[in-house]
């Protein structure tokens, strides 16, 4: 352009430099061409990934834990609420020295070595960005005293939250059970979606078995969060879905009268519907309280509940289990009648102690309650003076192959199927059962014995009210259960709980009514053994019952007991009444057993009958049977009952 | 209608071309300036979440930048010559100075004047070209041993200070700037290669003698997947800003990386990214395209220059100019390490932007001042 001015050095100079220049440009532009590479590589092919990545950046997920669903009673009574609460909870991420904090923590909201333990547990259990629970249930000081403080604790906060409360306390905590905390073990079994974010779940009771009711599906909200994870805005909200409501066949009223009746002995009581299974009443006492469990049990109240002589965490309706004595007979003698082995009519003669036909004179003897025996006896008779040679001999004569079908067919020796967790099936006295149990090989004796429900033999009260509804119903046995039908809530449907279909365990009413005609004995002959108790008096409807009175230890001597005093034999005895009423239109049927009761009659009775009082109290006049007029009338005496 | 209009717009473009004609402006070169600068405000008014008062006093700096730019562009370039030895040597000063009495996080990089706060190594980077090239001017080139041995320690001065800040990714800039003179000025192609070669072989001495938050970056810069939350932060957060842009971007103030605060620096050195994030592919070759307009336009001007100086500095300063975007760009998609270079005239930073306004004076000067004159 100015080549004409410059010299011809400068001229050389100017055409190097434009080499160099041009050298230099195409230097920058090959790594200007690098870099925009670069960027066509991370904007155009890792475009998705980088998406994905700035999304995860931003977006949080925020689980919202469901409501658990409410336990009614049978009458809309709460059994299990939430009631709002407060924690305290810890970011451990946020934290630099954790024991230095809990110390210091210490001093503002008092901390139990077993509120640190738990803590130290469940921080196993989260990721470090996660509140973890330090203590549940805040008192209102506790919460104070940490609000003014909480500058100097970054990373722990107050959370309110629900938690259970059991308005009821140690009354239903053998049937509703209770809640406490995920432990490791349940963790591994858990749905974590479903549990993202519930800190409780059923451990006992109704609690645990209907767990998938009760617990609703969670909720959740996507936030945006900026890089210190504060939320800043809620994208997208959907809300919990509390569980199921639950309405037991439950009465609390019926319950709580029979706790009353027991006045403080240990022992337990179950009542039962007939017509339809609903467990009307499921009492053990003594109970403990299940609030003490939903926010972890403290090791002092936890040793004393072990160490407690009378077991009040064992559910004593339905685990383990006693002899059941005399109770047996009434359906002992059902057998005999349904087996064709006897008729109503047969006679056996008592004369205080029976032997096995054909045994060695000398041999064991097998004894009456009274020593010259009762004489000559039907199945009435029987039942009513519950006469055991009549039932040693028809034992006998069923064989035990033929006693254990039978019995097995009412319940006895497995779990009635009751909707509760941990039920037992007691024993029924078999040749198989004893081999496997013992290693030892069955005595004809033994057959005997347990024609009297003695031996080997284990009831559970429920197992026992089972049976006697089966028996109130026309031999139709229903599966006994809690749960009555479940909802979702207020203003929603309740739907009816779907129930196994009943089975027919009798076919000849004949034989159904002897029974009964016996059981009626009981209470209302002067022979029967629960006529001193005089518990049929003052009663609108007639009460079929049966008295028994289980050994505890097997006699080590021939000799009568009968003039040990009472409280000796309170120790050795259990004491058992069944009793179902109206008797032509039943509608409720209970089992009592009383640890220590002297004798079925005198000790048991009336707690059964402070149970059907309440029934009657509980059951308005217009779901009641006609009242028969000369039952009213004619009640208290004993040839009434015989002629229906 | 149509003729009017064609008139009037005829008698515009020559108001407007004797306007830039009187201070004798390049006007290609200040038209994509210009741009450049109007491109720059709009991400950093994103970037500083639609903040009024960053963005003013952007808008002052470059104000400041531009009076300073035509101030500079009516000194003719033997002035500027004759100036450069003291230029530098207040460079050098002012170094020394930022040494004993800066401030700055964890390094001396500035000196507070009390309107505003002063970065002396920015200064650096336009005085280490002039001075070269004046050392250069008078003598034959390709510069021979003597005058490379001139020139290391002419450059090698001001790079140990600046390196002592300690300032890493500056001091290789300015070594940059100094170099680029030497490549322009025809140094032999073998002794540039023998350069490199001698470099790689000094690499281990220098990672002997880097701080430990170097050498913590270079690892980092390797492997960042090692420490995502950690020192790989910054280049994770950065490349998932720029990958999550996309080819069209996310828009303007819709860049999450940069709203929600994962991309740190997203006013000064990460400034890229946001661009990347909101206006995508699209955006960043538009601007490269920019950048390299303006590096061609000078080194254009520098090839038409009157002498010897004339070419050295421009050419140099629009090669330099283009190294510190293709640093910039190449740490904010993690093609390099972190090193705190700023994306020249977007940025955030009143040195910055003020000092290669005032170079692109220089350069609008030689463009004026070509002819010769005597």
């Amino acid at each position: 352009m100015n080549g004409r001015d410059e010299l011809p050095d400068e001229r050389a100079k100017r055409a190097r430099f434009g080499r160099r220049a041009l050298a230099g440009f195409a230097i920058m532009l090959a790594l200007v061409l690098v870099v925009a590479g670069r960027f066509v590589f991370l904007q155009v092919f890792e475009h998705t990934e980088y998406s994905t990545q700035a999304k995860a950046n931003r977006v949080r997920l925020k689980h919202l834990p469901p409501p658990r669903g409410l336990i009614y009673d049978r009458e809309g009574k709460l059994l299990a609420d939430n009631v709002p609460a407060f924690r305290l909870d810890v970011v451990p991420d946020k934290i630099k020295h954790m024991d230095a904090m809990l110390h210091r923590l210490s001093a503002v909201v008092p901390l139990t070595a077993d509120d640190i333990q738990r803590f130290n547990q469940s921080l196993k259990q989260h990721h470090a960005f996660e509140a973890v629970p330090l203590k549940f249930r805040l008192t209102e000081s506790e919460r104070d005293r940490f609000a003014v403080d909480q500058w100097q604790f970054p990373g722990v906060s107050i959370t309110p939250y629900l938690t259970r409360n059991y308005p009821y306390g140690a009354a239903f905590a053998h049937v509703v059970g209770y809640v406490g905390r995920i432990d490791e073990k349940e963790l591994q079994h858990l749905d974590p979606d479903r549990y993202a974010g519930t800190t409780h779940i059923g451990k006992t009771g109704l609690e645990k078995e209907y767990e998938n009711l009760l617990h609703g599906t969670p909720g959740y909200e996507v936030v945006e969060v900026n890089a210190n994870q504060r939320p800043l805005r809620v994208l997208q909200r959907v809300p919990a879905k509390p569980g199921k409501n639950l309405y037991l066949t439950i009465d609390e009223r019926l319950q709580k009268a029979t706790i009353d009746a027991f006045d403080g002995q240990t022992g337990a009581a179950v009542a039962i519907d007939p017509r339809n299974g609903d467990v009307l009443a499921m009492v053990t006492v003594p109970s403990f309280d299940p609030n003490l469990f939903v926010n972890g049990i403290s090791q002092a109240d936890y040793a004393a509940l072990l160490e407690n002589p009378e077991k009040p965490l064992l559910n004593r309706a339905m685990r383990g289990g006693n002899p059941p004595g005399s109770t047996v007979k009434p359906f002992l003698g059902l057998g005999g009648l349904e087996l064709g082995l006897r008729s109503p009519d047969t006679t056996v003669l008592s004369t205080g102690t029976w032997y096995i036909p054909g045994s060695s004179h000398g041999s064991r003897g097998y004894r009456d309650d009274t020593r010259w025996g009762a004489g000559r006896v039907d199945l009435i008779q029987a039942i009513t003076q519950s006469v055991n040679t009549y039932f040693y001999s028809l034992a006998y004569q069923m064989g035990i192959g033929r006693f254990d079908e039978w019995m097995a067919k009412f319940g006895f020796g497995s779990p009635t199927g009751i909707d509760l967790p941990g039920e037992t099936g007691g024993v029924l006295p078999s040749p198989e059962w004893k081999r496997k149990t013992f290693k030892q090989p069955w005595y004809p004796g033994e057959t005997v014995i347990a024609g009297i429900g003695q031996g080997y033999w284990m009831v559970t009260p429920l197992q026992l009210a089972h049976a006697l509804a089966t028996l109130a119903d026309g031999g139709l046995a229903h599966t006994p259960h809690l749960l009555a039908a479940t909802s979702d809530g207020l203003g929603t449907q309740d739907i009816p709980h779907k129930q196994p279909p009943p089975e027919q365990l009798t076919h000849d009413p004949a034989d159904l009514e002897a029974v009964k005609q016996g059981m009626l004995g009981v209470v209302y002959n002067p022979l029967g053994t629960a006529y001193q108790a005089g518990i049929g008096k003052g009663f609108p409807y007639l009460i079929a019952g049966k008295t028994g009175t289980a050994e505890r230890y097997s006699r080590t001597t021939e000799a009568y007991n009968n003039d040990k005093n009472l409280k000796y034999l309170a120790e050795r005895h259990r004491a058992w009444f069944i009793a179902y009423t109206p008797a032509n239109h039943p509608q409720i049927a209970v089992a009592v057993m009383l640890e220590h009761g002297a004798w079925g009659g005198s000790a048991a009775a009336p707690i059964a009958r402070k149970m059907l009082d309440q029934w009657l109290a509980d059951t308005p006049p217009s779901e009641r049977p006609p009242i028969p007029v000369t039952a009213v009338a004619n009640a208290p005496s004993a040839a009434t009952p015989k002629t229906p | 209608m149509n003729a009017i209009a064609t008139s009037l717009t005829a008698r515009a473009f020559r108001i407007g071309r004797r306007i830039f004609s009187r201070p004798r402006i390049d006007l290609p070169l200040a038209i994509a300036l210009l741009l450049l600068a109007a491109a720059g405000l709009t991400v950093l008014y994103s970037a500083s979440n639609l903040d009024t008062g960053t963005l003013v006093g952007q808008a002052a700096r470059f104000l400041i930048g531009a009076v300073l730019l035509v101030a500079v562009s009516r000194i003719p370039p033997n002035l500027l010559r004759a100036w450069t030895p003291y230029f530098y040597v207040i460079g050098l000063l002012l170094l020394v100075v930022v040494k004993v009495h800066g401030e700055g996080q964890g390094a001396n990089r500035w000196l507070n004047l009390g309107v505003f706060r002063f970065q002396p190594s920015e200064l650096m980077k336009l005085a280490m070209p002039m001075m070269i090239a004046w050392y250069l001017h008078p003598r034959q080139l390709p510069p021979r041993w003597r005058d490379l041995v001139v020139a290391g320690v002419l450059i090698g001065l001001p790079a140990f200070l600046i390196v002592k800040q300690p300032d890493l990714g500056t001091a290789l800039l300015v070594v940059a700037s100094g170099v680029f003179v030497l490549f322009l000025a025809g140094l032999q192609w073998w002794k540039i290669g023998a350069a490199f070669v001698g470099l790689a072989a000094a690499a281990p001495v220098a990672w002997h003698f880097m701080h430990d938050y170097q050498r913590q970056r270079i690892v980092t810069f390797l492997h960042p997947e090692n420490d995502p939350l950690g020192s790989g932060w910054h280049i994770l957060q950065s490349m998932i800003a720029v990958g999550s842009g996309g080819i069209f971007g996310k828009g303007f103030n819709q860049g999450t990386q940069s709203k929600l605060e994962f991309l740190p620096e997203h006013t000064t050195d990460f400034i890229f990214a946001v661009l990347g994030e909101e206006f995508g592919l699209i955006g960043v070759l538009v601007l490269l395209a920019l950048y390299a307009f303006i590096v061609g336009r000078c080194l254009w001007i520098a090839a038409n220059a009157r002498d010897t100086y004339s070419r050295l500095v421009a050419g140099a300063f629009g090669l330099a100019f283009m190294v510190y975007v293709i640093v910039n760009g190449g740490m904010i998609s993690g093609l390099l390490p972190v090193v705190g270079v700023p994306l020249p005239l977007v940025s955030y930073g009143g040195t910055s932007a003020i000092t290669l306004l005032a170079g692109f004076g220089v350069v609008m000067s030689i463009h004026a001042h070509r002819k010769w004159t005597p």
